[in-house]
């Protein structure tokens, strides 16, 4: 990825993530939990207690459109930094065909992943899509009394896309969490400090790792 | 307006059981307007505003007699004027009174995330909660009828109450009290059912309306305000009433089917990845036992 030169840090750590990347991170995942919290409070009456935990469901209700253009617009940083690099490569549909291996943590019979394996590209548009609808029926949630009775259809077309567009981020949720912070050592670190270990890039991400040692290698000579 | 006298047979947004459910002897009650005998005078728009304590609602001329084009947040009880050519090329003054219809399967109570702010009484009346209304506007949507009116000062949703402050004590709703010619009346739903049918015959047999009928439309599992119309078979010329109302399909998949997919699935996915790390643990686990953590040089 020539827009991204891998940074090779002392004692064999690289850097995957600048200051820039992570901050947008945090602002998306800040706003996330509190979009996942309080949309949860106003899908089910057995979890509006949560609403009043933040503060009543009047506030929620106030704050949860406004957070939601917080979290649109860190997705669309992500987009700006992070979507050249997440296009489908003939190793992705390998990948793909290999889940099962991937799943039982047989890593060694996956194909060769680059700086992001397919999974994780997958993760980045569903995310983009997923909030580009939430976006859209947002917009007409939060103003809905202004929608004329004959553009009806869109407050019912609203209704029901919002929940299903916020269900499928949640399982995509579910799983970047259980990646990140349970099953991959190390991930979670790249987004705090923002390097990983090179046995990390090299155990993970085979392309990536192989195009940090071509560049160093090409920067040495 | 919370009644205490009126128990509560639903609750929107609420989890468990509903307190006053099946507590009290109460018949339903039921609003007839028999839309033949209306002279459009508003008496009955003037009694609401003046029951209810509303502000002055500034009117609009739309090329009708009509107070303004659509009820308000604070005006909840509209005649509305429509000109309507029958088929021998005679003309038809037609004046309908909207307001709430009190649906006995409220749309906008099963789209309202908020606990208790929209209810039902036994009696069938449906009342929104100011106080406990979050202002989301999803009663706006459920509605068929475009009733609910959201104001956006206080950011909640208003609507007629059918005077349900007056009904607990045993009074008619200040409409019905105050129509000079009889076309509204008031009592329990059979009672009223059975006077609109004879109505409705009436204008069948002797009054040259062969399609005279009553509108207590069962999508939404009847109504607590009923019509007598000339023409039950085209509703819709009566200032858009549906002629098969019911609350948006969106609405029942969304609290119904989708509701139940989405809680297993997040159950479903939350167990699915503990197991998961209880069987295959962290990914780390073997490349930690097979090469020790050594500083590789780039």
């Amino acid at each position: 990825m020539s827009d991204h030169p891998a940074q090779v840090l002392p004692y064999g750590r690289v850097l995957r993530y600048p200051f820039s990347e992570r901050a947008n991170h945090w602002i998306a995942a800040l706003s996330y939990v509190y979009l996942l919290l309080s949309g949860l409070a106003f899908w089910s009456p057995w979890l509006f207690w949560i609403a009043l935990i933040l503060g009543g469901g009047q506030i929620s209700r106030a704050l949860h459109p406004w957070v939601g253009l917080i979290f649109t617009y860190a997705v669309m940083r992500m987009y700006l930094y992070w979507a050249p690099q997440m296009h489908a490569t003939e190793v992705d549909r390998q990948w793909w065909r290999s889940l099962a291996h991937y799943v039982r943590n047989e890593d060694d019979q996956m194909p060769p992943a680059g700086r992001y394996n397919a999974g994780q590209k997958a993760l980045f548009w569903s995310f983009f899509y997923a909030t580009s609808v939430l976006l859209l029926t947002g917009v007409a949630l939060w103003f809905s009394e202004w929608i004329p009775w004959n553009l009806r259809w869109l407050r019912y077309i609203s209704v029901f896309l919002h929940p299903v567009a916020a269900l499928f981020t949640i399982a995509n949720f579910l799983i970047h969490i259980y990646m990140s912070v349970f099953a991959e050592r190390g991930a979670f670190g790249s987004v705090i400090r923002g390097d990983v270990s090179l046995e990390f890039a090299k155990r993970y991400h085979p392309g990536w790792y192989e195009e940090i040692v071509r560049e160093s290698a090409a920067r040495r000579k | 307006m919370s009644q205490a006298t009126l128990r509560v047979e639903k609750i929107s947004g609420h989890a468990g059981a509903v307190p006053g459910e099946g507590t009290q002897r109460q018949y339903t009650v039921a609003k007839l307007i028999d839309t033949t005998s209306c002279i459009g005078c508003k008496a009955c728009e003037v009694a609401c505003v003046e029951w209810n304590d509303m502000p002055f609602s500034p009117t609009e001329f739309n090329n009708t007699y009509q107070t303004m084009p659509d009820t308000r947040w604070n005006y909840w009880n509209l005649i509305l004027f429509n000109e309507h050519e029958r088929e021998d090329g005679s003309l038809m003054w037609l004046m309908r009174k909207n307001q709430c219809m009190h649906c006995a399967e409220p749309g906008c109570l099963e789209a309202c995330p908020s606990d208790g702010a929209i209810v039902q009484y036994t009696n069938g009346i449906v009342d929104f909660q100011q106080d406990r209304c979050i202002g989301c506007g999803y009663c706006i949507t459920g509605c068929p009828f475009n009733i609910p009116k959201f104001n956006k000062e206080t950011k909640r949703v208003y609507k007629c109450t059918l005077c349900a402050d007056r009904v607990s004590q045993g009074l008619e709703p200040a409409c019905i009290k105050s129509c000079p010619t009889g076309c509204l009346h008031f009592g329990s739903k059979d009672d009223m059912r059975l006077l609109a049918e004879r109505r409705a015959d009436q204008l069948r047999t002797h009054r040259g309306f062969p399609n005279a009928g009553v509108y207590d439309p069962p999508g939404v599992g009847g109504t607590g305000v009923i019509y007598v119309l000339h023409d039950a078979k085209q509703p819709e010329i009566y200032g858009g009433l549906p002629r098969d109302p019911r609350v948006p399909l969106s609405v029942k998949l969304w609290k119904g089917p989708l509701k139940w997919l989405g809680n297993i699935a997040m159950v479903g996915g939350v167990i699915g990845l503990f197991v998961h790390y209880l069987r295959y643990g962290p990914k780390e686990r073997e490349m930690e036992l097979k090469e020790p953590h050594k500083g590789a040089e780039p």
